[in-house]
């Protein structure tokens, strides 16, 4: 097993060019399996040690061991990209997977929202979370192992709450209330002043102390980093750190479905159209890539989840043959999964592809009448606030205590009590004063859980 | 740029991750954390009844995963999601995740699969826990008169057996030599060199432990369970301080037998209590097989209590001798379910003893949750016992 793959790359690389492919730089590296597994644990190739990595790596381990799918490449955004692929992969195998990166590198580089995403966090994310998993460990030389997992236990439960419409570096929320403006002078205001002449004088009083905070705010980890009365430095770095990390993943985890999608749609035609590919491996890598892109595993009828790379593959395709590559490479900017699902999965093609919903009851399946909307929705629902209930941040009050609010309405019901209890107290032990959190039980009716 | 990744790369240069598996690395702390949990119920897990099995020198615990939680959804009974195949509106067919809804509350990892370790805990692991969280100083081994050798490394020779041949010495021999001018540049006999070994004496430290078991007819099978799982800690604790460690086990009724480890827990007898012909016959045991002077003697006696009205003065007597011979004396009354303290006849002959000053101590048995404290007492008490001595 040589290197023969990385004389396709520069090949491959012109094509896709050719075709209008617009990427950075992609570092290539093979990588053994076992590193290969440990990035898919860890979302990024070095990340900050903690506990709960080493939970899902044990389940990546049983999974492997019980002949799950294989990882054949991660590919990391950023300018350059990095692109692991599995030592294992064979020529062909390897062949697909260069394609399939591009098709990652350009609509990460493309992409709106990876835009926004990498003009915040910068283009080279990889070094970054080296950066704050060298920070880290450092931390735990100097304030003890104990302390510094008592930060990460906290922060990393909290890694989905975050604010995306807001930058990444956010400002202190200004600590007055606006004046109220000063009324227009105009022939209305004179009438309706002149109907009560007495009226006291409206907006010359004292600056008003907004409160904390002015507006519920989603972005826990920021405001647990902004605001805890009695956070050391080096957990707000902590939390800042994790933030970041999320913001990055967000956009990954936002256009799941579109960007495998379009790496798959551009491997099957990168291959197709490289005449250079020996004829074997192109067959051996096609057959590869219908086995990554099914709907359903080979000895089953029905599949209870949707594959992503299918179900993005067979849009992109449709998109492309009724309306061009131009508008193709239009929806691959602008869009995110909500827009992509919304506005391109059509009757016709739910059909097609044989989706459809269903309500699991007591171990019972039963399939569901089809209806567009719902089912839009119901691919959607798993992505809705990144994929986490909507916990949000009520109020600080006159002690301290840190008062959480659940919209319920939004989720639909309330919140899983034993867990969100443990969550606080990993919380608590970093506001360092009491911490409260309102839910909802099953009845409906208001429910307060407090740590102090 | 599709050159292997140079310098600037701290990926790829290095390979570190050949080395290194940050997985495995975040496996071990929380098998750490897992241990932590563990330890921390200690005395549930030496209450555990089932574990002496016999010769196992591990213990195993079933754990779950620990759980890193986060803010979630309550279950709901029933759930909406989309899949893909040949279905039709209205089919219905069995879920094959589906799993039934855990009983209680417990936080199951349910969207995982739940995987259950069984965490392997080795006996002496347990001791040390046990010692440390006893904070109790290591008990002094009295040393006897009699001796022991052992055969130690010392100083090597140019002439031995093949077998204790030190290559790393004779070759610093050959380089040393290779130095002089006009050395010849192979091994000689003159650069072989030998280990040797001399005979060193030093104290012998061993100790014997009699298990006196009451066998009669008034101890039930869960009196003799927790008697016996008494005892087993009580050898594991022994051992970390003995290197020859012999243990006897001796059961009576109105008679008074010499049993083998696997019997003895098998044994049940029948019929009246006479502890005086226990006690005597583990003096007999002790006179007969280990001098005094060249043995540790520990003593635990387990018994509901109940003596014969008859045997009082011969047992006090009986004790009296047994404890001339011994390091210490430890009684256990073991009154499965109830809650006495001790106003028994032999728990009086005991206390008696003990406030004689006596190097005994006693204490109650009612259920397993009680056996990490009478550890404690014991071990307490031999320590106060070796230093009065």
């Amino acid at each position: 097993m040589s290197g023969e793959w990385r004389t396709l790359v520069p090949r491959i690389e012109q094509l896709a060019r050719s075709l209008g492919l617009d990427f950075h730089p992609v570092e290539f590296e093979a990588v053994p399996d076992s590193f290969m597994m440990e990035i898919a644990v860890y979302g990024l190739p070095v990340r900050m040690p903690h506990w709960s990595f080493g939970v899902r790596y044990i389940y990546q381990l049983i999974q492997r061991h019980m002949g799950h799918s294989r990882l054949f490449e991660v590919v990391f955004p950023g300018n350059p990209g990095h692109a692991y692929l599995s030592a294992g992969n064979g020529l062909a195998e390897n062949a697909l997977v260069c394609a399939h990166v591009l098709g990652h590198a350009d609509f990460s580089r493309k992409n709106l929202l990876f835009q926004r995403c990498q003009g915040q966090v910068s283009e080279r994310i990889v070094e970054h979370a080296a950066q704050h998993a060298r920070q880290i460990q450092q931390a735990i030389e100097t304030h003890g192992l104990e302390r510094v997992e008592a930060a990460l236990d906290a922060a990393l439960a909290l890694e989905q709450h975050i604010d995306v419409d807001q930058p990444l570096r956010r400002p202190a929320y200004p600590q007055y209330l606006e004046p109220g403006k000063a009324l227009a002078d105009d022939a209305f205001r004179r009438r309706f002043a002149a109907l009560e002449p007495a009226g006291p004088a409206v907006g010359v009083t004292a600056p008003q102390r907004a409160p904390l905070p002015p507006h519920p705010e989603r972005d826990l980890l920021w405001f647990v980093a902004q605001y805890a009365p009695e956070m050391e430095n080096w957990e707000r770095d902590i939390f800042l750190a994790v933030r970041e990390e999320s913001f990055y993943f967000h956009p990954v985890f936002a256009t799941q479905i579109m960007n495998e999608g379009w790496a798959s749609y551009w491997h099957a035609r990168l291959l197709r159209e490289a005449d250079f590919i020996p004829q074997q491996a192109y067959l051996d890598a096609i057959r590869c890539h219908s086995e990554v892109v099914r709907p359903v595993a080979a000895d089953a009828q029905v599949a209870l989840s949707v594959n992503p790379y299918h179900l993005g593959f067979s849009l992109w395709e449709h998109i492309v043959a009724q309306r061009g590559l131009e508008a193709a490479f239009a929806i691959r900017t602008e869009d995110d999964d909500f827009a992509f699902i919304r506005n391109h999965l059509t009757r016709d093609l739910a059909e097609e592809l044989g989706l459809f919903r269903y309500r699991a009851r007591d171990g019972k399946v039963t399939v569901l009448e089809a209806d567009l909307d719902a089912l839009h929705e119901a691919i959607l629902a798993p992505k809705y606030n990144f994929g986490a209930p909507a916990v949000w941040v009520r109020r600080v009050c006159a002690d301290g205590t840190l008062e959480l609010g659940h919209d319920h309405r939004l989720d639909g019901r309330g919140l899983d009590l034993q867990r969100s209890r443990k969550v606080l107290e990993y919380l608590q032990r970093l506001w360092r004063r009491p911490v409260r959190l309102v839910t909802v039980d099953e009845d409906g009716a208001d429910l307060e859980l407090s740590v102090s | 740029m599709n050159e292997p990744a140079g310098g600037e790369s701290p990926f790829s240069a290095a390979k570190w991750y050949e080395l290194f598996s940050r997985g495995a690395r975040d496996w071990l702390r929380h098998d750490a954390k897992v241990r932590d949990a563990v330890r921390r119920h200690l005395p549930e897990l030496v209450g555990a009844g089932e574990i002496i099995g016999g010769a196992a020198r591990t213990v195993r615990v079933p754990v779950t995963l620990l759980e890193h939680y986060r803010f979630r959804l309550r279950r709901s009974a029933e759930q909406q999601s989309v899949g893909q195949g040949a279905a039709k509106p209205g089919d219905v067919f069995a879920d094959p995740t589906h799993r039934p809804a855990p009983s209680g509350k417990g936080p199951g990892g349910e969207d995982e699969g739940e995987v259950q370790l069984l965490l392997e805990l080795k006996v002496e692991d347990i001791v040390e826990w046990l010692w440390e969280e006893m904070r109790l100083p290591n008990l002094k081994p009295r040393a006897g008169p009699s001796e022991e050798t052992e055969w130690i490394r010392e100083g090597w020779d140019r002439r031995g057996a093949r077998s204790r041949l030190d290559r790393r010495r004779s070759f610093k021999e050959l380089v040393k030599r290779r130095g002089a001018p006009g050395a010849v540049p192979t091994f000689t006999d003159e650069d072989l060199r030998f280990r040797q070994l001399a005979r060193r004496r030093r104290p012998a430290v061993r100790a014997a432990v009699f298990f006196l078991l009451d066998v009669s007819g008034s101890m039930s099978e869960r009196d003799r369970q927790l008697a016996k799982s008494f005892f087993f800690w009580t050898v594991q604790g022994l051992r970390c301080q003995y290197r020859m460690l012999e243990t006897v086990f001796v059961a009576h009724t109105t008679e008074a037998w010499e049993f083998t480890e696997s019997e003895f827990f098998q044994v049940s007898g029948t019929g009246g209590t006479v502890a005086s012909k226990g006690f005597g016959k583990v003096s007999e045991i002790i006179a007969e097989r280990f001098a005094a002077q060249q043995y540790n003697v520990y003593v635990y006696y387990a018994s509901d209590g109940d003596n014969a009205a008859s045997d009082v003065a011969a047992a006090r007597e009986a004790l009296g001798a047994l404890e001339s011979q011994t390091c210490f004396c430890g009684y256990v009354e073991v009154a499965a379910g109830m809650s006495r303290r001790l106003e028994t006849e032999t728990g009086r002959l005991f206390s008696e003893r003990a406030a004689a000053g006596g190097a005994v101590d006693s204490c109650v048995l009612t259920g397993f949750e009680d056996i990490w404290a009478a550890l404690r007492t014991f071990f307490a008490a031999q320590e106060r016992a070796a230093e009065d001595a």
